[in-house]
């Protein structure tokens, strides 16, 4: 069931389109900002709201890198590992993070306090590499910075 | 040197408000409608201006316009989409635009709005720039409340709306068909052209999707004009460009200069020369998507018409620079991963073609490849190239790899004969980290 915020946000959304089906990935991302991840009742709660199947639904959040159909840590480090920040050590920095949290892209830390993924350039090249905690993006990160950077996110 | 896009911009982060744009001569261009300035003179305007699309494939904007279809009988809304993807790889130049003066694109997307006589407005823009997304939610709302958005221009018939739109990531969302179905709430996957956007875009409506950057040249065109327009350029075509560079150079960056500048004066003069330590071995004048330019071509004016077609294209001017302590064969597989990763998946040559790339450079990468898959390489970059997949994605994607086997071909073949990367034997013995 959408809670009445939920259906308040979705329907202000909604009020740029001329049908409701546009509004598909503003729903997911508003619901996705309340419940941290999409799960099968979402999408069910989605679209019921919107009128479409369940499946199309899941169509359209299974495109998307940035809708998480899985559930996620309480904070998600995005590590861009396109040209320029491969070029400028990406790779050094990926290494220290698992060594030091134990996880790789794509998985969660035990105590659920982090997943790691993948991000296409996140257009910070000047100060490769890049990461994006949450949604703060922090650039000419090293292996020594980076533990101090996750830190602050408990 | 004049640099209108970039003169009055914030460069500490902070919110450049609607009274600080005032101030320096911004929404000035909207008075110039109320003077009677039409829809037609503006469309002429920026005709003869030569202003070029900055997104990548450079189509004159003027040109773009002109099929739309204009009159009193066509089908309404018509819409302006200002393409703020920004995510080719390499590519920080919208970013610096949006976040430094937002404003401009507001008063951009209005001009584009009237010259076309479109009324509603859709910033689609990347998910991940959440600071442009706050600081353009700040600018449109102050667009409002002044009465700039929403409300009939004074002097005129004419009203616009504009909305921003969060988009949820993908590569794709960037052409311009599959951004607009990501508009629509669907899957981003291309269409089919014809019918082009002009005629039949955004819910079936006449469209124009353009760049970030294209948009923030139509206010000073406007009030400048075009003999203005041409003189602040070194070529054919008007105005300035937002250049990078990013790599192993002593200070990466982006700057708005003259279009037509070299690369040599960008790698030399703005970007200070190579990293101490770091040889120049080429580079990718903007984004993945476009071919390697090497030594030879550093004096070529960068700009859409002086790069010969059977070298490479300009694409988004932010380039990339691959150093010699880089191996250039591992250079091309992140780009090809990058690519694979990004395929929309809808047409099967892109969907399997770029995946087996991806794996045959991992061979090289891992001294199992032979010189039957150099052969398979070639084959691909020319069988992924134009007329063979749905859209640009693909042939953009084996324009670096067909030019690194013509400039780089000696690094491919050491790595066949040596079993292993070159690179990674030499970087061990001089202890240098990669």
């Amino acid at each position: 069931m959408l809670s009445d915020i939920e259906r308040d946000e979705i329907e202000e959304a909604l009020k740029h389109y001329p049908d409701k089906r546009a509004g598909t990935i503003d729903a997911l991302l508003l619901l996705q900002r309340h419940r941290g991840w999409i799960s099968d009742e979402s999408l069910l709660d989605i679209a019921q709201f919107l009128d479409m199947t369940r499946e199309d639904v899941d169509g359209v959040a299974t495109f998307y890198n940035l809708i998480f159909r899985r559930p996620v840590g309480r904070h998600v480090l995005f590590m861009c590992d396109s040209i320029s920040c491969w070029i400028m050590g990406y790779e050094r920095v990926r290494q220290q993070l698992t060594s030091r949290y134990g996880v790789d892209m794509g998985q969660t830390t035990n105590d659920g306090r982090l997943t790691i993924l993948p991000i296409a350039c996140l257009g910070h090249c000047e100060r490769a590499p890049a990461i994006m905690m949450d949604g703060d993006v922090y650039g000419n990160v090293t292996p020594d910075k980076i533990e101090c950077i996750v830190e602050k996110y408990k | 040197m004049e640099q209108p896009l970039t003169q009055h911009i914030a460069r500490d982060g902070r919110y450049r408000s609607l009274s600080e744009y005032n101030k320096t001569g911004g929404y000035r261009s909207l008075k110039r409608l109320a003077d009677g300035l039409s829809p037609q003179d503006i469309q002429r305007l920026v005709t003869e201006s030569g202003l070029r699309g900055r997104g990548g494939a450079g189509f004159p904007t003027g040109s773009k316009w002109s099929f739309v279809p204009m009159g009193s009988d066509v089908p309404r809304p018509k819409y302006i989409v200002a393409n703020a993807d920004e995510m080719e790889p390499g590519t920080f130049k919208d970013r610096m635009l949006m976040e430094g003066d937002p404003h401009g694109l507001v008063e951009g997307m209005i001009l584009a709005g009237y010259a076309v006589q479109a009324e509603i407005g859709f910033i689609f823009l990347r998910g991940e720039y959440h600071l442009s997304a706050q600081y353009l939610t700040n600018a449109v709302s102050e667009a409002y409340k002044e009465g700039l958005l929403g409300r009939t221009l004074p002097g005129t018939d004419f009203r616009f709306d504009l909305h921003l739109h969060a988009s949820a990531g993908r590569y794709i969302c960037g052409e311009e068909t599959a951004l607009l179905n990501a508009l629509e709430g669907k899957r981003a996957i291309p269409r089919a052209k014809p019918p082009y956007p002009q005629a039949a875009g955004l819910w079936g409506r006449p469209t124009v999707v353009q760049n970030v950057e294209t948009l923030y040249n139509l206010p000073h065109i406007v009030n400048h004009g075009s003999t203005w327009y041409h003189r602040l350029s070194r070529s054919k075509d008007g105005g300035t460009k937002l250049y990078g560079m990013s790599g192993r150079v002593a200070h990466p960056g982006c700057w708005e200069l003259p279009l037509g500048t070299t690369a040599r004066e960008l790698l030399e003069q703005y970007a200070d020369g190579m990293f101490d330590g770091f040889g120049f071995r080429g580079l990718l004048p903007g984004g993945a998507s476009t071919a390697f330019l090497t030594e030879e071509h550093l004096d070529l004016p960068m700009d859409f018409s002086s790069i010969p077609p059977q070298v490479g294209r300009l694409g988004t001017g932010t380039m990339i620079v691959l150093d010699d302590r880089t191996c250039p064969v591992g250079f091309v597989l992140n780009l090809e991963k990058f690519f694979a990763r990004e395929s929309c998946g809808w047409c099967t040559p892109c969907r399997e073609g770029l995946p087996w790339v991806a794996r045959i450079l991992q061979l090289f990468e891992e001294g199992r490849a032979t010189h039957d898959d150099l052969t398979l390489l070639e084959m691909h970059s020319t069988l992924l190239g134009p007329g063979h997949t749905f859209c640009a994605l693909a042939p953009g994607a084996v324009e670096p790899l067909k030019s690194a086997l013509k400039y780089f071909r000696d690094d491919f073949v050491r790595h066949i004969r040596l079993g292993q990367c070159p690179w990674n034997v030499t970087l061990k013995r001089q202890k240098v980290l990669v």
